[in-house]
């Protein structure tokens, strides 16, 4: 939540409360309506949001709608869980991309580093025979991956745009062909029995087993929800300040003070452990993985659902995230009218149609950052002069 | 002397856009640095606020060696650079460009300070507090540029072309405020292709040829030097 209005004479933070106060009221629409709300019911409103969203396990339930929402061809709480691994990495990626304005074309590196981590201390088929639990393997995990986005970003983040997309593509794939040669990552036989979050009901069977899939979704949804917090308060901080500045012009950030390299590794340290955890997710849930898990149209995939959400806008990558899940998910089980295969088949195409529709009518994205409207429209400007 | 680089030399790649310039500017002067497109000017500008790393040559300021000091501590120390052409955070506001440009300080009421000597400065900006910067005219966005290089209180104040595209009339005005700037208090370095009104102006000046200061003298001294009439000041 951003920090109330207050009557304080001398604020500290470089936006005073007030001003915070007027930019969030300034907005129009549902965002608009949502900033004029007093405090608590703005509370209230964001506990009622997420109390939906954990009970949407049952949406089956709703009458009408509810069979429309629900997946066909993939059992519902799955689906739901794949959303809130994919939303994880959108929110990572977001920070990198939407906030520092880092083109990163292989995040989906991170997600492998903690992915792998966790099953190298875990997994019985992991030649360091520790046979962590999963819990006890995941700080290990988070910690790796965030280091992994340190080593990755010292060297590379000099370069700019294209050239950074390309090393990190890069990275991403180096990743990718290690694990599939190296006889200590197991390549395509991969690891498996990775074991499962801890936890036990009353009657002593375990809550996170293999068949309900309900409780890795609210884990999931619970980590997401620490995650929005954790990453709007970054950027509503001084470091969400130097990152909005490299962001709209890295010079011009430089020349204010603003010690860039610094802050771009912390942008990519953060998208890192972002990433690492929904690596460490995924591996828990799924038990097991190989080396074909982390292609890279992974990554691009995630990309696309940041660009598509509204880039610098938490809400937006949180919707892209579930999107670019869902809607693929939503296809199976599906018969296509002409030929009578499964809709699944297509889901490139009709992907790939939605993404284009949604590039043409709103290239801002779904829901977009403000700010970041207005700078692709000021780029705009400079590549075909108007005036 | 406030600034002094020696023999500074500034590589892009194989070509060598500095060869080895020599200039000094004094606490409470304003020096103009003039010549072509190309001459360097610019470039000069970058190796002293340190966007661009120099290759051979020093850089002193306050005394100090800053030759291979950080951009960002530069600002620290007191430089502050109002970048080439459109320099601002074109997604911020007004209010938020400056205050970006005090980024480097934490006394809340000395920024405040601050803000309302930029805003008297440039009462237009104080109209357009709350418009985002990339909306603004070509002008005013050169306006926001200074106001923001001053949020940081610098001790030296780099200008690079603060003239750019404007119409003559605000290129007249803007001059007025460099001047005003630097009677409060703040020496400046001003880099001009509009070399009439940088000499008006200046009480020093050097002229600077693909990348070598060809001539140097008091703004008035220049103003009347027939070769530098003859190439930039035009017969008109």
């Amino acid at each position: 939540m951003t920090t109330e209005a207050t009557s304080s004479p001398t604020p500290k933070t470089p936006l005073s409360a007030q001003e915070k106060k007027n930019a969030r009221e300034d907005r129009g629409g549902v965002r608009g309506w949502y900033g004029r709300q007093s405090k608590p019911v703005r509370i209230v409103l964001g506990v009622v949001f997420a109390a939906l969203a954990f009970l949407l396990p049952y949406v089956g339930e709703v009458p009408l709608i509810g069979p429309q929402i629900v997946t066909q061809g993939i059992d519902w709480p799955s689906a739901l869980f794949n959303m809130s691994y994919y939303v994880l990495l959108a929110l990572g990626l977001n920070v990198v991309v939407g906030f520092a304005g880092l083109l990163d074309l292989g995040y989906v590196g991170f997600f492998a580093v903690g992915a792998y981590t966790v099953a190298l201390l875990a997994s019985p088929d992991s030649v360091l025979r520790t046979e962590w639990g999963w819990l006890a393997a995941v700080p290990i995990g988070l910690t790796v991956a965030m280091i992994s986005g340190l080593v990755l970003g010292y060297p590379t983040l000099r370069l700019r745009g294209d050239y950074l997309a390309i090393v990190t593509l890069g990275f991403a794939e180096i990743i990718r062909i290690v694990a599939t040669s190296t006889e200590t990552l197991r390549g395509d036989r991969g690891f498996s029995d990775i074991p499962h979050p801890p936890g036990e009901f009353s009657d002593g069977k375990p809550i996170f087993g293999v068949a309900d899939a309900v409780p890795y979704y609210w884990l999931g949804l619970a980590v997401i929800i620490l995650v929005i917090f954790g990453v709007r308060n970054l950027d509503n901080s001084r470091v969400g300040r130097s990152w909005l500045a490299i962001r709209e012009d890295q010079e011009a950030a430089e020349i204010m003070g603003v010690r860039t390299i610094k802050y771009k590794l912390w942008a990519f340290a953060i998208g890192a452990f972002i990433g690492g955890l929904g690596g460490v997710m995924f591996a828990g849930q799924q038990g097991f993985m190989n080396s074909q898990t982390f292609i890279l149209q992974f990554s691009i995939l995630v990309l696309a659902g940041v660009v598509m959400g509204g880039s610098g806008n938490i809400a937006g990558a949180i919707l892209g995230g579930a999107l670019i899940s869902y809607i693929p998910d939503r296809l199976r089980g599906i018969e296509d009218p002409i030929w009578g295969t499964d809709l699944f088949g297509f889901r490139f195409a009709i992907f790939g149609a939605v993404i284009i529709a949604i590039m043409i009518f709103r290239p801002q994205g779904l829901i977009p950052s403000r700010r970041r409207a207005m700078e692709l429209k000021d780029r705009e400007k400079e590549v075909a002069p108007i005036e | 002397m406030l600034l002094e680089l020696k023999d500074v030399t500034l590589l892009y790649g194989r070509i060598q856009a500095l060869h080895g310039i020599s200039l000094a500017v004094g606490e409470g002067e304003i020096v103009a640095l003039i010549g072509a497109n190309g001459a360097g000017k610019s470039t000069t500008m970058r190796a002293i606020s340190g966007l661009r790393p120099v290759a051979q040559g020093t850089i002193h300021f306050n005394g100090e060696d800053i030759t291979k000091l950080r951009a960002d501590l530069r600002v620290v120390r007191g430089v502050s650079q109002s970048p080439e052409g459109r320099g601002i955070f074109p997604g911020m506001s007004v209010r938020e460009n400056l205050e970006m440009g005090a980024y480097t300080r934490r006394n809340r009421a000395e920024i405040n300070e601050d803000l309302d000597r930029v805003f008297t400065l440039f009462p237009r900006l104080k109209e357009r507090e709350k418009q985002v910067g990339g909306t603004m005219s070509g002008g005013e966005q050169q306006m926001l540029a200074v106001g923001r290089a001053l949020m940081s209180r610098p001790k030296l104040l780099l200008l690079d072309e603060p003239s750019m595209g404007l119409a003559p009339m605000l290129i007249q005005q803007i001059f007025d405020i460099v001047v005003e700037i630097n009677q409060q208090g703040t020496t400046v370095l001003l880099v001009e292709q509009n070399a009439q009104q940088a000499l008006s102006r200046a009480h020093r000046a050097y002229v600077l040829e693909t990348g070598e200061i060809v001539k140097s003298g008091t703004g008035a001294e220049l103003l009347t030097d027939p070769s530098v009439k003859d190439a930039y000041l035009g017969v008109a």
